[in-house]
């Protein structure tokens, strides 16, 4: 079926099964290879998307829900304010492998969007769904960090 | 540390146990047979490119998975070259072992191998610019400089760029590089530095750098489902019904190439199973869900944990099957002993688990092979992958994409296989993605082994002898992919008397091979948990017992020898043990209900490791590790430290989700599909770990691995101060533990 999907703020029209999952729609229809596969159950975050500036798992995500919503996806973030948040993974040089970091950063910025300046404890809870095979763990938590400081310091968001 | 043939398989034999020999001996030998004598050549030309402009593109010789070589090797030449490192650019390397000498990744041995080559090769193209500019000036080259991409003449106030000398330098022969002149350590202006991973600005913006991101035009994408025993075939299955399903261009059953030989190799042929060919990787897997197979499960299905720790038990009863390594009367002596303990300890199958599945993409076309890959070992692939398709080796190409980790994965090259061999049948470039069930249930697994000890104390706590039974998988004379030990293994060598057993006759037909630390990953837990026993049994600190056995006089054939990095350096262990009781106020610690630190050392893949871990246990035996220190000594260079702290992060990570998983196998088939029933560590119960490093004389050594095994130990024997119960067993759940889902408050 045809599905109308905006995406990174640009509209496509795609023909897929409605049940696709958004993810497969991304990587295989329209080429955009930066969110990732891990489990396709929603249990590692590596999909992790924004649907109307909410972190998601693509992989669990019917493209046929998300007609007429937003989505972002790692190639989309560098155009909004929260590129911040790319800045400072670069920065502190979190990745080792680098598979899991496009869901990390997803799932950071929707967390830094409604909360710029969170705690150590806040981060755990926002960021408990996202696992890094590599344990960056220690280097993630110091980005975001990080990143609230740059985010505060530019004063985006206010 | 040049390496010659002979002290390179001294070098890996040790580095990461036995066992490892093997395997590094794969790619060793086949660089052996293009080259038949000496070290496999490097082409200093093929390493760096110069644009007019200056820019320097330095080609990175190795497979990338998250362990930083990209990154590291090109320093070094950049150092050499003596070029600033925000003029560089770096490119991977295809497979080609003519141009760029062993390209693997494994065993930690990136730094090793390549500390004076790769700074050899730097040195080799700044003699040719210097040449090149001492030529256009006619002046002595003795007389010109280099700093920061610049030749300079400083008598006359001549410079030169590298950009604008780089025409002339090309037209002339590299110097051989052990005739070049290295840097003094001194005027070090790159090693030493951190510089951030040369693929992060890609990682973080989503660009399409992995191999599952791999796109050729006109490719179908495919999935090949396998039996759920391994190397089972297919009787029959609905494929008419599957090729009508949408997206779907072919259906195939394959018989695979699998070798009968139940001592599988790492690369045993191609799995039989049914190939779903599709235009989106989800029309395939979704296809999937329509199939079904009759299964000629074959000759596995005997397989059974719980069979596999009764065989075990039963093997610690009997005789040895063979005597590995003894010295002085071990049995005699354990007689005589004041105290005797005995405990038997075991570990799990473990999966590897990359977050990126295996997958490769394949394209065959006219005789000719084209590989989009996540191999950590190339040369092997092309080789494995020129027989199955029928042609020559130099008709195979390999592209070396990024790996979404490796972990000694990838040196299975079973997704290439696949792939390789769907695109010579269907005659369409094909990309294999495998579903993360696939991954786990068909992947090489660390082998699972179980330990009988027994150990005697004289009247004054002192260790008199230790024997050590070791049981694993094999048909009574071969042991199973990784599933040797190393005979050498500390406390051997430092004991008065020491007697080490194998039991090989269980048997197993899956495929295993090494995980990340291989050996000391499973090694450490059991013969660091009984040290520490035996510490506690002789009323004695485990770490004094671990200093006073590193102070002895080693057994003959265990002497230290200074220029082999492979033998166990007893200082440098003493070095680390003793800066990390200072980092972790040891000697000070506090002892409470619930509350404890474990101490636990290793040395692997040429490198030293001390741990100390701090926990707190609750009522409901959850652990909280609340603090981890860690000192490491590898060698006299850190190469990138800021990404060397984080390997270090990652492997004592690693390490803690290790003890939470296991591979349990019923009828032959694994149960475990997804990360549902197979816990990876997540943030909220990560410790603080404080990393450190204990500099030394000796040339560096890599990171991929040593600090992984001794945190494992370090955690257990904490467990024990806080509680009095000794985890035995692994993961920890089979010895009534669980890590706490949040870390407890800290007291
Ligand atoms: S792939 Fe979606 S959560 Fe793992
Ligand atoms: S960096 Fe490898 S999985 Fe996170």
């Amino acid at each position: 079926m045809a599905i109308t999907l905006q995406v990174n703020k640009q509209s496509h029209t795609v023909d897929v099964a409605g049940d696709t999952p958004l993810l497969w729609v991304l990587r295989d229809v329209l080429g955009m290879k930066g969110t990732k596969y891990g489990c396709g159950i929603s249990l590692c975050g590596a999909c992790t998307v924004h649907l109307d500036g909410h972190a998601v798992r693509s992989c669990s995500t019917p493209v046929s829900s998300v007609q007429s919503r937003e989505v972002t996806t790692i190639e989309g973030l560098a155009d909004t304010e929260t590129h911040f948040v790319q800045q400072a993974w670069q920065e502190v040089d979190v990745p080792q492998c680098g598979y899991c970091q496009p869901g990390q950063i997803m799932s950071a910025t929707a967390l830094l969007s409604t909360t710029p300046a969170p705690t150590d404890a806040e981060i755990d809870a926002a960021m408990n769904g996202n696992l890094c095979r590599c344990g960056t763990y220690p280097r993630i938590r110091e980005a975001i960090h990080h990143a609230a400081g740059l985010i505060s310091a530019k004063g985006v968001g206010q | 540390m040049n390496l010659d043939r002979r002290s390179f398989l001294r070098l890996t034999a040790i580095a990461g146990g036995g066992f490892v020999l093997g395997l590094y001996e794969q790619p060793f030998a086949h660089a052996q047979a293009r080259k038949r004598s000496g070290p496999p050549p490097l082409e200093t030309r093929a390493f760096v490119r110069i644009a007019p402009d200056g820019t320097v593109t330095i080609l990175a010789k190795n497979p990338e998975a998250g362990q930083g070589a990209k990154t590291q090797l090109p320093m070094l030449i950049a150092e050499e070259m003596d070029v600033d490192w925000k003029h560089v650019r770096v490119e991977q390397a295809k497979g080609e072992d003519k141009l760029y000498g062993f390209q693997f990744l494994g065993g930690s041995m990136a730094t090793p191998m390549n500390w004076t080559p790769m700074r050899q090769v730097g040195a080799a193209w700044r003699q040719m610019l210097v040449s090149a500019a001492a030529a256009t000036w006619s002046v002595p080259e003795s007389e010109c400089s280099t700093r920061a991409g610049r030749v300079l003449h400083s008598a006359s106030g001549r410079s030169a760029g590298y950009g604008e000398l780089v025409a002339k330098a090309a037209t002339l022969t590299p110097p051989a590089l052990d005739s070049v002149k290295l840097k003094s350590a001194a005027d070090y202006t790159i090693i030493g530095t951190s510089r951030s991973g040369v693929d992060t600005p890609a990682i973080v913006t989503g660009e399409p750098i992995f191999g599952i991101d791999v796109e050729v035009p006109g490719m179908l994408h495919a999935i090949l489902h396998k039996c759920p025993v391994f190397g089972g075939k297919v009787k029959s299955a609905n494929t008419e019904v599957i090729a009508k399903l949408p997206g779907v261009r072919k259906v195939l059953i394959v018989d695979g190439t699998l070798t009968s030989d139940p001592i599988l190799p790492l690369n045993p042929g191609l799995e039989p199973g049914v190939a779903i060919l599709a235009d989106t990787w989800w029309q395939a897997q979704n296809a999937r869900a329509s199939l079904n197979v009759e299964w000629d499960y074959g000759a596995g299905t005997f397989q059974s944990s719980e069979a596999f720790a009764q065989q075990a038990e039963e093997a610690l009863q009997k005789p040895f099957d063979q005597t590995l390594r003894t010295y002085g009367d071990a049995e005699g002596q354990l007689q005589k002993a004041a105290k005797v303990l005995t405990a038997t300890y075991s570990y799990p199958f473990l999966p590897h688990n990359t977050l990126e599945p295996q997958g490769s993409t394949a394209s065959f076309k006219d005789g000719t092979l084209e590989l989009w890959s996540t191999t950590q070992d190339p040369a092997t692939l092309r080789r494995i992958t020129a027989r199955l398709t029928g042609i020559p080796e130099s008709a195979v190409t390999v592209h070396m994409m990024r790996a979404g980790g490796a972990f000694g994965r990838r040196f299975v090259n079973d997704d290439d296989v696949e792939a390789a061999w769907l695109s010579k049948q269907v005659g369409r470039p094909v990309k294999v993605t495998w579903s993360r069930e696939d991954d786990m249930t068909h992947d090489s697994y660390r082998p699972a082994a179980t330990f009988g000890l027994k150990a005697g104390l004289d009247a004054r706590g002192g260790i008199l002898a230790w024997r050590q039974h070791y049981v694993t998988f094999g048909d009574g004379k071969r042991t199973i992919n990784s599933g040797g030990i190393d005979p050498n293994e500390f406390p051997a060598g430092y004991t008065p008397a020491f007697l080490l057993g194998l039991s090989n006759s269980i048997p197993f037909r899956t495929r295993t091979g090494p995980l990340r630390a291989p050996g000391a990953n499973g090694n450490a837990f059991v013969l660091q948990s009984f040290l520490d026993e035996l510490a506690h049994a002789a009323g004695r600190d485990p770490l004094d017992l671990q200093l006073e056995l590193l102070s002895r006089t080693p057994a003959a054939g265990f002497t230290p020898q200074p220029d082999n990095p492979s033998s166990l350096n007893p200082e440098r262990m003493r070095g680390v043990l003793q800066m990390v009781a200072e980092k972790s106020n040891w000697r000070n610690r506090k002892t409470e209900k619930g509350y404890g630190m474990g101490i636990a050392c290793f040395f692997c893949h040429l490198s030293y490791f001390a741990q100390v871990a701090e926990v707190t246990v609750n009522e409901q035996n959850q652990i909280s590790v609340h603090r981890i220190w860690a000192v490491g000594d590898v060698g006299s260079h850190v190469i990138n430290p800021r990404s060397a702290e984080n390997l270090t992060l990652g492997g004592i990570i690693d390490a803690m989700s290790q003890m939470q998983q296991e591979i349990t196998f019923v009828k032959g088939q694994v149960n475990e599909e997804n990360f549902d029933q197979q816990p990876l560590m997540r943030m909220r119960q990560v410790p603080k770990i404080e990393v450190s490093f204990r500099t030394s004389d000796f040339s560096p050594t890599g990171l991929g691995e040593p600090m992984l095994p001794p945190t494992i130990p370090a955690i257990t024997n904490a467990v024990f101060a806080a509680t009095g119960k000794r985890i035995r067993t692994l993961p920890i759940k089979r010895s009534g533990f669980t890590f706490s889902p949040n870390l407890a408050k800290e007291s």
